[in-house]
């Protein structure tokens, strides 16, 4: 029982430090609203274009809004880490019995905890300008997220762990997350462009939770795309899983 | 039975001819209940050796037992019967002296009353109480200090690790905090400390180790240390005849070696304790008046010196 209870006290440790400080929630609550107010107005005129994929412009873009702010908000939680290994927080936890899966977990869950909470601001907000989606969809779309956010904020974390400075992480991070949303037809449906590129996508996981997050938002639920997104996207985040929770035990110096 | 034992205990870095040798067989046996200490100057491996003890780092060779457990075998379980007091602090800014401890308390197992139990108690112990509840990003660096030290003794553990324990503390401040480490012997706590300041090794040490690249140079108390380096030197001025005094001086057993100069006569003696009163009968028998009399020991930087062949001052500057 070790496990569960260790990443409960270490999840509420990062949820209590998260919600005492005033900046982070008003950040965290900001930046949905910045997508839907700077983002949202292009999607009304574009929507119109001949070619575009059916089921209305908040259908298309909505969900690839969401997987993108999941991929943002994870990848940079690493940053929070290192902040943690400067102060000697993870050394002193080190040096507790404490489960190391739990360390990892706890502060993975908040970041899933927060992305989600984001996200269903989003879908909330955008409602009232023509997003349809159904209880059951919203369920599915939401647990794609809490697994992109699991195994980005793992991934995260791992590299925090192994490069240990702000300096290194900061460059990695971007350039590793770029290619990654690029191709995965988040801005724009991956069906507008050349075999070439297309070939490559498929190289991006990224892009079956994006296929999958449309596929739901059509009222697809029962499509295969939905599966298979669902299925990468809990393969990659155990891994990811297992591999940071290695970092934790690690010796970090 | 000691509470520490290592035996060849060996950390090396990197592999191939880029191999670095931190610490290169470490014996030590620390008893229960003492101050022990580290001395040595940055680098010389005695944070990597803190850092293997203390379940941080794997030792690349050698074996140790700590608080009756194999190191190597069941870190684990070691964890669960030490303490430790990182260089960087461990408590964060944004959180309280109170939640980081019943934290700490849970992390080790402690259901959450008597993890409030005993933060109360410690907070009470490190004069915390008034500070308890403000985040810890207000506190002073000697506040901070007295938090980290209290999260380390959280779980009633056995042996405390502390790593550099007063660096960049305020005089003052460093003082309250060897009050504490003093405090932890009377309770029973081994504490294991490293430090690159002579004088807090001297002032707080029951027993110390000189490490220097990787090895420990020489292990004792802080007096044997010392007398072991050159005894202590007794310097006096006399009424009368220098010269018989100096003879009469010379001749005597407990007088390594004696000389004049400005006027004063300096001698090098095993004890100077035992050889002051010895001294005066000696005088007062030849009818030789005493002008001026003064006992100096030997600083732990002479024993670091004559050990190393470097002065522990200039590298800590």
């Amino acid at each position: 029982m070790r496990i569960p209870r260790d990443t409960w006290l270490i999840f509420q440790r990062h949820m209590g430090l998260f919600l005492r400080n005033p900046v982070w929630v008003a950040i965290g609550l900001i930046q949905p609203l910045l997508y839907l107010l700077l983002f949202a107005p292009l999607l009304k005129s574009i929507a119109s274009v001949r070619g575009f994929p059916p089921g209305g412009a908040y259908n298309v873009f909505v969900p690839g809004l969401l997987i993108q702010l999941g991929l943002f908000g994870a990848t940079s939680v690493g940053f929070g880490l290192i902040h943690e290994l400067r102060i000697g927080v993870i050394e002193r936890m080190r040096v507790t019995p404490v489960s190391r899966l739990a360390l990892l977990l706890g502060r993975a869950l908040r970041d899933v905890v927060t992305l989600l909470v984001q996200s269903l601001l989003i879908v909330l907000l955008s409602l009232p300008f023509g997003l349809t989606i159904h209880v059951t969809g919203l369920l599915v779309i939401l647990a794609l997220l809490a697994l992109i956010g699991l195994l980005f904020a793992s991934l995260s974390y791992a590299v925090a762990l192994w490069v240990k400075s702000e300096d290194s992480f900061a460059p990695l991070v971007f350039s590793a997350t770029l290619p990654l949303l690029l191709l995965s037809g988040v801005l724009l449906p991956m069906s507008l462009a050349p075999d070439w590129l297309r070939a490559i996508a498929l190289a991006d996981p990224l892009s079956y939770a994006v296929d999958a997050g449309r596929s739901v938002f059509n009222d697809h639920l029962g499509d295969v795309s939905v599966v298979k997104g669902v299925a990468i996207m809990a393969a990659l985040a155990m891994v990811a899983v297992a591999a940071a929770a290695r970092s934790f035990n690690r010796a970090v110096a | 039975m000691p509470i520490i034992e290592t035996s060849g205990l060996r950390r090396t870095f990197g592999g191939g001819k880029r191999a670095v040798e931190a610490v290169a067989g470490v014996d030590l046996a620390v008893e229960p209940g003492e101050i022990f200490g580290f001395l040595g100057p940055n680098g010389a491996g005695k944070t990597t050796t803190l850092r293997m003890l203390a379940t941080l780092l794997t030792p690349t060779g050698g074996t140790a037992t700590v608080a009756g457990c194999d190191l190597r075998r069941s870190p684990q379980r070691v964890r669960e019967r030490i303490g430790y007091v990182g260089q960087a602090g461990g408590s964060d800014l944004q959180s309280t002296a109170r939640s980081e401890l019943v934290l700490q308390g849970r992390l080790h197992g402690m259901a959450k009353p008597d993890a409030q139990r005993r933060a109360a108690e410690l907070l009470a112990l490190v004069e915390l109480e008034a500070a308890a509840d403000r985040s810890t990003g207000t506190y002073s660096g000697g506040q901070r200090r007295r938090l980290d030290i209290a999260i380390g003794l959280m779980h009633e553990p056995r042996v405390l690790f502390m790593d550099e324990p007063t660096t960049g503390l305020d005089p003052q401040s460093r003082a309250r905090v060897w009050e504490e480490v003093r405090r932890l012997r009377e309770h029973g706590v081994t504490v294991f400390l490293t430090t690159h300041y002579l004088d807090e090794a001297d002032a707080l040490c029951d027993r110390l180790a000189i490490i220097d690249h990787g090895r420990i140079v020489i292990e004792g108390t802080p007096a044997q240390l010392k007398r072991q380096v050159a005894g202590d030197v007794v310097t006096l001025g006399v009424d009368g005849d220098r010269d018989q005094a100096l003879l009469l001086l010379k001749a005597q057993s407990f007088v390594r070696e004696a000389d004049a100069e400005d006027g004063l006569i300096r001698l090098y003696v095993e004890r100077g304790e035992t050889a002051l009163p010895a001294i005066l009968r000696l005088l007062d028998g030849a009818g030789l008046g005493l002008r001026e009399l003064s006992l100096s020991r030997p600083s732990l930087d002479d024993v670091f010196l004559r050990q190393t062949g470097r002065s522990l001052r200039e590298q800590a500057a």
